[in-house]
């Protein structure tokens, strides 16, 4: 019974995981129609930042109070670096899609090479505070804190962007515009500022998953983002792109079925299973779990 | 966003047809005869001895140039082949390395584990890469757009999560699978034989271009560039869209695997790079570089890339960089980095790619003729 309790967990942790760095994703290609292979590389500015302001940010730390600066840092700097790449290089490309892809394409290559040319290509161990280190007892299960922490974060982050969506003017632009954009326009509303705004998000929530991620894992890589996105594409994907709550579903069978599988049978093959978790999605329901709509 | 928007992604811009580009007249009657031309000078190129410092290392025919050259051709191949999908049928496909890796692992397993000859194992892995493109393509084509570049980008997930996962002890995982060569003909074997697997990989480009250019050429190349411009128009023609997108993938599929052999010949075996999804990216740029749709434009832009993939790490540790504040020197010591950074511009101010380099100086060149 532990051990189902354990995995179940840390399926949610990696979930959680997935679910942080979809969801902007889902909106941006929702919203914007880009499908952000740069996504990635905001996740890796993240987790380097974090790491950066750590140990060299007054007022950060790698323990309390000085986590929690040193993260907000990473996460801003995931957002700020989300922002530029919307206003110089996708905002000249837009409606035209196969362009767009090309440079986030060119912009994941060029900036991982960087991140690695800066910090070289080796994982450097991340300052994480000392209790994320520990484990909590869950119903008899020793689960570890980090894993506990995502969850939450992912948890938190569902509800503001739930709440956004439902209840502020700009996200009901947005909610408004995954489902026509064309109306919206049409009604004398300016998309592209909100455009730019689901960038910011979904550039701060990559980024948060970057910094939390890392302290899941210990360590940081430049190549870490890249990993992650592929699955995050198969979330996206399967809970059908610019829904956020798809997103959400989807992320939990993703990691359930990839943590329980990869246990009971041999490793690997939970990977193997999402795969054809997508493939059996894809066929019978070619939209995705919640099809293009912005629930909120 | 006046425009309406489709689930599909839009065509590649089209290039433009031969004919049109203007040519010099005095040359016009001997353009027939220009591939050709170079196809031979390609194949004596090894029996020169001349040095080219700072573009190779030794002089032509020395073995390590002979394989840079005999690698780039390669990709040439595999980047003209991958254009038939991208290109000219429109499809954008993540996962065209999965063909390409099953050819270098088929190959590789089939010589290594199993002791079968090259040529049986050549063979084996051939049909299998294509019977595999067809199968994966059936289920992938059934969407189409974004949808089916994610479904192929999954699809080739899954080779590289086999590879390095190594079911089975076959693959060697992390560490690759070095070739046995104890099977092999002699001619393919050892350093001073580098240069038969540079006219194999000339041949496998030259069989790539010509099959691209038949196909192009026949009623089924016009069908896959109505595809491209409209699928709908096609569709209402009364011909099957999915059926001739289905050829086009299983075709490019073959010729990648077909690729994979030569290129595990080449490197004497086969390591985990093979299988990323970085590489179908890398195919992409070169596609893009070069000039999507086009004869040559993605046979230079895979050479190019290949070179400069394998120079710029040499010119990235040179004196002239490592003299440079470090700001700057340690980017330009990441091949990735640069290649990227191009590439970003190529897209926005060089959209046709190189092969749309000469009509857009002719106008200069025009202008300063008149002076």
């Amino acid at each position: 019974m532990s051990t189902v309790i354990l995995l179940t967990l840390t399926g949610l942790g990696l979930a959680a995981l997935y679910f942080l760095v979809a969801s902007g994703l889902s909106l941006v290609f929702g919203l914007a129609d880009v499908l952000n292979f740069a996504h990635g590389l905001f996740l890796g500015v993240g987790a380097y930042a974090t790491w950066w302001a750590a140990g060299n940010l007054p007022g950060a730390g790698a323990d309390g109070l000085g986590f929690v600066v040193a993260v907000v840092f990473g996460v801003l700097a995931g957002s700020a670096v989300a922002v530029l790449v919307e206003l110089v290089l996708i905002r000249p490309l837009y409606s035209r899609t196969i362009e767009q892809v090309l440079v986030t394409v060119g912009l994941s290559l060029a900036g991982v090479a960087l991140l690695q040319a800066t910090w070289g290509a080796d994982a450097r161990p991340f300052p994480r505070p000392g209790w994320t280190r520990d484990v909590t007892s869950v119903l008899g299960a020793q689960v570890p804190n980090a894993g506990l922490l995502l969850i939450v974060a992912a948890a938190v982050v569902l509800g503001a962007l739930l709440a956004f969506l439902r209840f502020t003017r700009y996200g009901l632009i947005i909610r408004a515009g995954v489902e026509n954009r064309e109306m919206v326009t049409a009604l004398g509303i300016d998309v592209r500022k909100a455009f730019t705004l689901v960038f910011a998000i979904g550039g701060a929530a990559a980024a948060l998953a970057g910094a939390l991620g890392s302290v899941y894992f210990g360590t940081v890589s430049p190549g870490q983002g890249g990993s992650l996105l592929i699955f995050a594409f198969i979330v996206v994907v399967i809970g059908g792109m610019g829904s956020v709550v798809g997103s959400a579903y989807a992320a939990v069978a993703v990691g359930l079925l990839q943590q329980f599988v990869n246990y009971y049978g041999t490793s690997g093959l939970g990977d193997l299973c999402v795969v054809g978790l997508l493939a059996v999605v894809l066929l019978l329901r070619p939209q995705g779990l919640a099809g293009k709509v912005a629930h909120a | 966003m006046t425009e309406v928007k489709s689930p599909e992604v839009p065509a590649p811009p089209a290039a433009v047809p031969d004919e049109l580009t203007p040519g010099h007249a005095r040359w016009h009657g001997l353009r027939p005869y220009a591939p050709l031309a170079a196809l031979v000078v390609a194949a004596i190129l090894p029996y020169s001895t001349v040095n080219l410092p700072g573009i190779f290392e030794g002089p032509l025919n020395s073995p390590g140039t002979l394989q840079l050259l005999a690698i780039c051709l390669v990709f040439g191949g595999l980047a003209a082949g991958y254009d038939l999908l991208f290109g000219r049928t429109g499809m954008l496909s993540f996962g065209h390395a999965l063909y390409f890796a099953a050819g270098v692992y088929g190959t590789d397993v089939l010589v290594t584990r199993a002791g079968l000859p090259l040529w049986q194992a050549a063979l084996l892995t051939v049909t299998g890469g294509t019977i595999l493109a067809a199968l994966l393509g059936a289920v992938a084509l059934r969407t189409v757009g974004i949808a089916f570049a994610m479904v192929t980008l999954a699809f080739a997930q899954v080779g590289a999560i086999l590879v390095a996962r190594d079911f089975g002890g076959l693959t060697g995982g992390e560490e690759g699978l070095p070739l046995d060569v104890s099977g092999l003909p002699a001619a393919l074997v050892g350093v001073t034989n580098t240069v038969n697997l540079y006219w194999l990989a000339l041949a496998y480009l030259a069989l790539v271009v010509l099959v691209v250019h038949r196909v192009s050429g026949s009623p089924t190349g016009r069908v896959l560039a109505g595809l491209r411009d409209d699928e709908r128009r096609i569709g209402v023609l009364g011909l099957d869209p999915y059926r001739f997108k289905l050829v086009a993938f299983t075709l490019a599929g073959g010729l990648a695997t077909a690729g994979g052999v030569v290129y595990c010949l080449i490197v004497g075996g086969a390591s985990p790079h093979v299988t990323s999804s970085e590489l179908t990216l890398s195919l992409l740029v070169m596609v893009v570089l070069g000039g999507p749709g086009t004869r040559w434009g993605p046979v230079l832009g895979g050479i190019l890339y290949m070179y400069l993939d394998h120079r710029l790490t040499a010119f990235g540790t040179s004196d002239a960089v490592n003299n440079l504040p470090a700001f700057l020197s340690h980017p330009l010591s990441q091949p990735l980095f640069v290649l990227g950074t191009v590439f970003i511009l190529a897209v926005y101010f060089f959209p046709g790619g190189l092969a749309s380099l000469r009509t857009r100086l002719t106008p200069l060149t025009t202008a300063l003729r008149r002076r």
